[in-house]
């Protein structure tokens, strides 16, 4: 939500330095709260992240430090000191910085969080495919032998774009949601109005890239993780000209031997994935078969309702995205956008929309990927920190739930809470003459 | 293996140890403003002028934290592995702390309300005032050393690092950083503001001194192999520096008295490092089971790796940095808040920037047909 939050505001703050628009300065203030309150709940449980490697997974971080600890650093020193400070000059340089200056300071932010989503999910990648690295045989570590091969992982290359364009995708549903309900009260509907019309194209457009790049990397998956793709669709044995299945319910156990129900389209699963009507789809069986021969006796099946319910969540999230945008788009040609009840009840619900795909398509990554945590060299089970209980587990992890559950409650309350107050009003023609007082922009910031 | 470490690993050592002490003389201050919120802010003006002085910094100050977390990783893997899941339960009472007062700021001034407001200063001052504590508790307890395994796994509880040392040394840093926060709202508050934290400072920076003169001289006792000389010199010229700063901060010498605090926690944090070089983590439990950096480091292709990374990279982050601390220069007063005169942000916004003083641009004129 932040990083595509920080190129929306970037965006109408450059619209209204091209065109001197009163309105778009408007907006971005406005949106520019959202960005502030996601992005400071974004900042601090971004601390955890940097530092959870090595509090629970002290075998793991040994074990790959000297390849994943660089991306690591090099986002704390390129992208998260760029955004952190270019947010506060952003912030409180309103009336204080040039306005060219202070538009560059909302693109360096944009730009930090963008950069810093790169470096991440290179380290990601590393885990779900890992490449530019020896075993060192004396200490029995992943080692580095090329760190552009880390940094331009095939792997990264698709799941950079498929991510970010996924956040300019939840931005942009939160901007047209929010818009919609606005519209739907009659408020400041030429802010809103201008803000719909200006997100919708992108968000339609972004969410198609989003769900190309998603394909191709279903492609590219069922060559460096065939397990993670034949658990997605849940296919136990490799079939030609297999078929899609849309719905399915098993019973609940770790590999389910029966379907209770299943829906399915003819050929689906074949055309998507091998672009011909017969093409050969490997089954979950025969990968396992293929892995134990290659890493000994073992269960290599991941939970396959996990994979199989999030992936068919995060895709169908994601067609429902595309669909209501394109509605708007139909809308909008026909001058209906501000108008239609039904349109805006559902582009407010579909607010929830980006998040769902979100949440279930890092879950059907992570899970899918089991019982690895690095993809062929270590198991999730072998990578734990050995001495760390579970009772400070427990005690932890209970403890961020609480203070994360927290702080959503708080940051939903103050999205509410800015949308019901609405935009700031249009200015008063200045009185002539009027001293403006030195320190009048302080009070921009809080 | 030997135990000298090379060149890139001593470099590496010194980076982190310089992001470390970056870290506390920044954020440093930063906690002490946020412990002294309501002791020195009484109305809401005052809060809100003490909040904007670290406003548009602390979330850069926390960076170094980051930072100094991925270098390490990055650079000495085993180091990273031992300490952080070594600290676990530490770490996370640290993290929860830094959570809370990182949006503490930023929530404060989200609604008008006097019970919102009072539960976000409470929140910035508890989770600041922690922060400061258990950041001093920790490093004494890397200083001391702690029960570690030969598998390098600490061995230790929660409440085994809590013993009297690493305590003194938690009240080390909380009075450190609270005189250091105090003198740098010195600096820049305006009118009663500035002699509420002038007078704060007084009594706190003596405080530090006497406290931080005990913490070296146990930590030299300490050493069971003899007390290293740059230790100690640095050791003592922290005491001087804190001194120092005791004594200018009486003069009203502001400005010095900030530059002696920040050299204080710089030299006090730089002799633990000097103690702890060639080791990163020392073992209480047997000497042969200390982790030496050499043991812990990453290879010398990822060093080097990172090495042309930081010395492209940390002049422009220093670079960016000054300039915003230069941006934001300036003293802030109550004043700037209070008084109902202050126009709407748009007014000011309009009349600064020059975008919206063009009156015969009709606001409707470009408004889509359709819009209702």
């Amino acid at each position: 939500m932040s990083i595509g939050l920080t190129a929306w505001v970037a965006l109408c703050q450059t619209l209204y330095y091209r065109t001197g628009n009163q309105l778009y300065l408007r907006m971005t203030r406005f949106w520019g709260k959202f960005m502030l309150i996601s992005l400071a709940i974004g900042v601090v449980t971004g601390i955890v992240q940097e530092f959870q490697f090595g509090m629970n997974w002290s075998v793991y971080s040994r074990y790959v430090g000297d390849i994943f600890g660089a991306p690591l650093a090099m986002e704390g020193l390129m992208a998260f000191f760029l955004e952190s400070t270019f947010i506060g000059l952003w912030l409180f340089g309103w009336g204080r910085l040039s306005p060219k200056v202070h538009l560059a300071c909302a693109w360096l932010v944009a730009f930090g969080t963008a950069l810093s989503a790169y470096f991440i999910l290179a380290a990601n990648s590393w885990m779900q495919h890992p490449v530019g690295y020896t075993i060192n045989h004396a200490t029995g570590h992943a080692q580095l032998t090329n760190i552009f091969s880390v940094l331009f992982n095939s792997t990264v290359l698709l799941a950079f774009p498929h991510t970010i364009f996924g956040a300019y995708t939840t931005a942009g549903m939160l901007v047209l949601g929010i818009s919609a309900w606005s519209l739907m009260r009659g408020r400041h509907t030429e802010l809103f109005s201008r803000s719909a019309r200006l997100v919708l194209p992108i968000t339609c457009a972004v969410a198609i890239i989003t769900a190309c790049f998603g394909h191709g990397q279903a492609l590219l998956m069922d060559k460096q993780q065939p397990m993670k793709m034949a658990a997605a669709e849940a296919l136990y044995n490799t079939t030609k000209g297999a078929s899609f299945s849309i719905f399915a319910v098993a019973p609940f156990e770790h590999h389910p031997k029966r379907l209770n129900t299943d829906i399915r389209i003819p050929h689906g699963l074949a055309i998507l994935s091998t672009l011909s009507w017969n093409g050969t789809v490997k089954g979950i069986n025969q990968v396992n078969a293929a892995e134990q021969k290659k890493y000994g006796p073992g269960d290599y099946v991941p939970i396959i309702g996990v994979t199989y319910w999030s992936f068919r969540l995060m895709v169908g999230a994601g067609v429902l995205i595309i669909l209501l945008t394109l509605a708007g788009l139909w809308l909008m040609r026909k001058r209906r956008l501000e108008t239609s009840r039904r349109f805006q009840k559902l582009a407010i619900a579909g607010i929830f929309l980006p998040i769902l795909a979100n949440w279930t398509g890092w879950i059907f990554t992570e899970m899918g990927r089991q019982p690895w945590i690095v993809y062929g060299l270590l198991r999730t089970n072998d990578g734990r920190s050995p001495l760390v209980s579970t009772t400070s587990v427990v005690l932890s992890l209970t403890g961020y739930v609480v203070v994360y559950a927290i702080l959503v409650t708080v940051g939903v309350r103050l999205f509410l809470k800015e949308i019901r107050q609405g935009p700031e009003d249009p200015a008063p023609p200045p009185p002539p003459g009027a001293p403006v007082s030195r320190t009048a922009d302080l009070a921009l910031a809080y | 293996m030997g135990h000298d470490p090379n060149f890139l690993q001593t470099l590496w050592f010194l980076l982190i140890g310089v992001l470390w002490v970056g870290y506390f003389i920044l954020e440093g201050f930063d906690f002490g403003v946020g412990i002294l919120l309501r002791a020195i802010g009484h109305d809401e003006a005052e809060k809100r002028a003490i909040i904007h002085t670290i406003g548009p910094v602390w979330d850069g100050n926390e960076v170094w934290l980051l930072t100094a977390g991925g270098a390490t990783f990055a650079a000495f893997p085993g180091w990273y592995a031992s300490l952080f899941s070594g600290f676990y339960l530490a770490l996370f009472l640290i993290l929860i702390a830094l959570i809370i007062r990182g949006v503490s700021f930023e929530f404060w001034g989200k609604d008008d309300s006097p019970r919102w407001r009072a539960t976000w200063e409470w929140t910035a001052t508890v989770g600041s005032f922690l922060a400061a504590l258990l950041w001093g508790v920790g490093w004494a307890d890397i200083a001391h050393g702690v029960p570690m395994n030969a598998q390098h796994n600490v061995t230790a509880t929660l409440f085994d690092l809590l013993h009297p040392y690493a305590l003194l040394g938690g009240l080390v840093t909380l009075s450190l950083f609270t005189a250091h926060g105090a003198i740098f709202l010195t600096l820049r508050t305006r009118e009663e503001l500035v002699d509420r934290a002038r007078a704060i400072a007084r009594r706190v920076a003596p405080i530090s001194v006497a406290l931080m003169t005990i913490f070296l001289i146990w930590t030299a006792a300490n050493q069971t192999g003899g007390v290293k000389a740059s230790a100690a010199v640095v050791a003592i010229l922290a005491v001087l520096c804190a001194a120092a700063a005791a004594f200018t901060v009486m003069r009203k010498q502001d400005g010095r008295a900030f530059a002696f605090s920040a050299g204080a926690i710089a030299l006090m944090f730089v002799s633990l490092f000097c103690g702890l070089f060639p080791d990163a983590l020392t073992s209480t439990t047997s000497h042969a089971f200390n982790l030496t950096l050499v043991a812990s480091s990453s290879s010398h292709y990822t060093l080097t790796v990172m090495t042309v990374v930081a010395v492209v990279f940390v002049p422009i982050v220093l670079a960016y940095t000054a300039w915003t601390y230069w941006v934001f220069r300036f003293r802030i007063g109550a004043a700037d808040f209070a008084g109902t005169g202050t126009p709407t942000p748009i007014a000011v916004l309009a009349d600064k920037l020059g975008g919206g003083s063009n009156p015969e641009q009709p606001p409707e004129a470009s408004a889509p047909s359709g819009a209702v």
